[in-house]
């Protein structure tokens, strides 16, 4: 074999030539980032922190601190995608009258691509994954998750995906396609370069992650509940997660699939979606949405649980009508199945097709009203205190409501003839998803942050963020509702007519508050870590909760419950304090536990290489890549050795250390 | 004696609700329910990709259809294989529950070979048709027959793996809990993969050759 037949087999088709050194904003965001890693690492060498964070983080298999992970993921992603968000308001206020703006059409595509990608995959899907991991083992009284080896390596199967989004800024580039990446537009024809490997990629490896998180929520909640716990006796937030992975489980297989359709394709040259041999594009929009719109009520069904267990709290209520809400979650999960093609009315469907989806679709703001009015009614008459987390709520349920309504409107398909892809729609989603899930996912920080770090958030900066973020919503998206009515279409880098700009000026004054709303987030972490003793919770039941999860201390030992709870009512410790039952203290039992391990960081690690190593055709790489992957797969198959016990009189330990702590601060 | 009086209190009627267990509660084991979600996961990919193939399995783009290509006898053999690679890993789990680790690994040995004389059946037939010219590329027809077919082989495969793991991990430890859970896994797995290959089988070829 001669020189550059081994040169290709190793690099495939990456070169130098894919460091993208002549575009500025790129070179210098990448320096940013690489002296803000180098910063960080440094920290972190200087502090000898490798170790701890290998043991006890990296390698953990306790829910809690992969939930933890998770979270912190998601904000880290959400500083990336909210970047791209201020670049495109910021290139359409001023990209008029003949200024091209600061962003070619070449990038401004990569860029709107990212936001979407980013936002939904490693902003929202990692928050509210996170989210369910932490709180729904902790709400059913359980120790651990069902598999809890296999949650560590779906959380690096997630890191591993959003670090193949990450790499595509600075090596070569991404798709150029917008979030779905419909063929024939991401077919190898009109997108030969490796943007569109690099979304292939990326979702592949963290759908692996997600759907076997799914799996191991649904077995967690199925079959590990406290005694007692049947399943309308199961918390509101628990019960919304297992309809979320529900929903995982029988969507994102169709996503898998779709996208190894679209690999083929572009790997060796099959037909399914193209123009020619035969090929049908519309298969894959079709199925892409099959996966698309159950996703949306993925990232939306957890924050209703949320919500749920948030509104009794704060209004010292019981939740108004927990029957008509499990319903309402469980109709919404069915239905949401039987929407999808409400996406592309203007596609061809004819007027038979079209009226179907359009009154299914319609029919799910029934339960979704419900729900509004089940929170209304838990607040009617309720002592309501008006803390952070309430304040999230009370705006979720005024924009989420406003939100809805659009949706409704585009629901009608004469209607969507007129808004389809026009900013309208944009309009239309922003306002359910930050109305809703990142409302939600605020909410739920605010709310359960002291069960997790053992200190509540300080409340002003929190009160900042909450309004920032709430004002700067309707600011930057009020007027894109005016431009969709007017015709404007998403995804423009430039326009013609200056009697636009002005909207588009006022969108990105909303995106600057947003951008305060963010940071006060920020500081609100900061702050309330400096002030962590003014703010700490030792009752582990800061608010006055009514789940389990606020029965243990905060933070919840390693093993969560000394002994197992049993349950014998909806909102188990609301019982437990209305009878005054007393925490057992004696008779404590060794306490079986699973052991860390590294495997999961590791087989990750290789789905990185091999993701990588496929998107620049270096196959010789992937190869090595996918039998390291397979190789240390089968490995841990042979460690037997997976569970300790944590001895009784470490337990008793623990415990005893509470009981005077507690003591100490009725 | 105080556990009772610890953990529970006088409720409203009067009788004694208890809020903690006293001895150690143990969940029951989640392993077969998980590992049957992940098969109907993945049950929903073939369903995909039989969607796929009922969209566009008629679409030959002037090329080949299936009643040109489909040999009946040689897919008769293969599916034969299969079929007989289920009884045999039924065998299989019959003597696991027996305890007889021996004949139980025999068994599997078996059922790993008739799996590998699928395979090999099966790539020889895609070789054949690539010889031919009626490569996935050819149409969308072909696309999707490669597709849903491969993928199926694709499985078999992880599933031949796999049993020569076990293989491995029943001979080093012996019939284990563990293990048995496992080859009870695998067992779910290879039926589930013959069922798959009835629906193509059916599907694809049987109703391939009457168009």
């Amino acid at each position: 074999m001669n020189t550059p037949d081994l040169v290709k087999l190793i690099f495939g088709r990456l070169s130098l030539e894919a460091i993208p050194y002549h575009e500025p904003i790129l070179i210098a965001t990448f320096a940013m980032v690489a002296i803000g890693g180098i910063a960080v690492l440094t920290l972190i060498t200087r502090a000898k922190l490798w170790g701890y964070l290998w043991s006890e983080w990296f390698t953990s298999i306790d829910h809690k601190k992969i939930g933890i992970m998770y979270m912190v993921l998601g904000i880290v992603m959400l500083l990336r995608g909210f970047a791209d968000a201020l670049m495109m308001r910021a290139q359409q206020a001023i990209a008029f009258n003949g200024n091209p703006g600061f962003l070619p059409p070449h990038h401004y595509d990569q860029i709107f691509t990212a936001h979407g990608v980013i936002m939904i995959f490693f902003v929202a899907m990692p928050l509210v994954t996170g989210l369910m991991n932490y709180v729904v083992p902790l709400q059913i009284g359980a120790r651990d998750v069902a598999f809890p080896f296999l949650n560590n390596f779906s959380f690096w199967m997630t890191v591993s995906g959003a670090m193949l989004v990450m790499a595509s800024l600075f090596v070569g580039e991404f798709a150029r396609t917008g979030w779905l990446a419909y063929p024939p537009l991401s077919g190898l024809v009109q997108s030969p370069d490796v943007g569109v490997d690099y979304y292939i990629w990326a979702l592949q490896v963290a759908g692996v992650g997600t759907t076997l998180s799914g799996i191991n929520l649904i077995a967690t909640i199925v079959k590990m509940r406290a005694p007692g716990m049947t399943m309308m006796k199961m918390p509101v937030f628990t019960w919304t997660s297992l309809c979320t992975n529900v929903l995982i489980v029988a969507a994102f297989p169709v996503l898998t699939a779709v996208l190894v359709l679209l690999s083929l394709d572009r790997y060796i040259g099959t037909n399914f979606f193209t123009n020619d041999f035969g090929g049908n594009p519309m298969m894959y929009v079709n199925l892409i949405w099959i996966w698309g719109h159950p996703e949306v009520y993925i990232l939306i069904l957890p924050l209703f649980g949320a919500f749920s267990e948030i509104v009794p709290t704060y209004s010292r209520k019981r939740l108004f009508g927990y029957a008509s809400m499990v319903y309402a979650t469980v109709v919404i999960t069915v239905l949401s199945y039987l929407v999808w093609l409400h996406h592309f009315f203007t596609m061809g469907s004819g007027a038979s097709v079209n009226s179907f989806f359009g009154i299914t679709t319609m029919i799910i703001s029934i339960p979704t009203g419900a729900k509004i009015f089940n929170w209304l009614f838990t607040m009617y008459r309720g002592r309501i205190k008006f803390d952070v987390p309430m304040l999230w709520t009370v705006g979720f349920m005024v924009t989420f409501v406003i939100g809805g309504m659009t949706g409704v409107m585009l629901a009608v398909p004469p209607a969507d003839f007129l808004l389809h892809n026009s900013l309208f729609l944009i309009a239309h989603f922003h306002n359910v998803i930050i109305g809703g899930v990142v409302f939600g996912v605020f909410a739920a920080i605010n709310y359960w942050f002291p069960k997790a770090f053992g200190y509540r958030l300080d409340p002003f900066w929190g009160k900042c963020s909450f309004w920032f973020w709430f004002v700067g919503f309707y600011v930057a998206f009020m007027p894109l509702y005016v431009l969709g009515f007017m015709g404007v279409t998403r995804r423009m880098n430039h326009f013609e007519d200056p009697s636009l700009q002005i909207w588009f000026q006022i969108a990105a004054v909303g995106a600057g508050l947003i951008a305060l709303g963010i940071g006060s987030f920020l500081m609100q972490l900061f702050v309330s870590w400096k002030r962590r003793d003014a703010l700490r919770d030792v009752t582990g039941d800061p608010w006055g909760g009514r789940t389990l999860e606020w029965s243990t201390s905060s933070p919840p030992p390693v093993y969560n419950f000394a002994f197992t709870p049993v349950v014998h009512d909806l909102d188990a410790w609301s019982q437990m304090k209305d009878h005054h039952a007393e925490r057992r203290t004696e008779g404590y039992l060794p306490i079986h536990m699973p052991s860390n391990t590294g495997a999961g960081i590791i087989i990750a690690g290789f789905a990185f290489v091999l993701g990588f190593a496929m998107i620049w055709h270096m196959f010789l790489v992937a190869g090595l890549a996918f039998v390291g992957l397979l190789v240390t797969a089968i490995g841990h198959t042979f460690n037997y050795k997976r569970d300790y016990y944590i001895p009784a009189d470490v337990v008793e330990r623990t415990e005893t250390a509470r009981t005077e702590e507690l003591a100490a601060h009725v | 004696m105080s556990d009772m009086h610890a953990s529970s209190t006088a409720s409203a009627a009067g009788q004694k609700l208890q809020f903690w267990m006293k001895e150690d509660h143990h969940p029951a084991n989640g392993t077969l329910l998980g590992f049957w979600i992940y098969l109907m996961s993945d049950c929903l990919i073939f369903a995909c990709l039989f969607a796929t193939y009922g969209v566009l399995g008629r679409s030959y783009a002037g090329g080949p259809s299936g009643a040109d290509l489909f040999e009946l006898p040689l897919v008769a053999i293969n599916t034969t294989m299969l079929l007989l690679s289920s009884i045999t890993y039924g065998f299989a789990v019959l003597e696991m529950q027996k305890n007889q680790k021996g004949t139980m690994m025999a068994w599997l040995i078996i059922t790993g070979l008739f799996g590998a004389a699928f395979l090999g059946i099966e790539l020889y037939e895609f070789a054949h048709l690539i010889h031919e010219g009626a490569g996935p590329q050819r149409s969308a027809f072909l696309s999707s027959f490669f597709t849903l077919v491969g993928t199926h082989g694709l499985h078999v495969t992880f599933g031949i793996i796999w049993l020569v793991t076990l293989l491995f991990q029943v001979g080093k430890h012996g019939l284990t809990p563990a293990n048995k859970r496992r080859i009870m896994c695998l067992s779910m797995f290879w039926h589930f993969l013959d069922v798959v290959w009835i629906g193509v089988f059916t599907f694809v070829y049987l109703m391939g050759v009457l168009q």
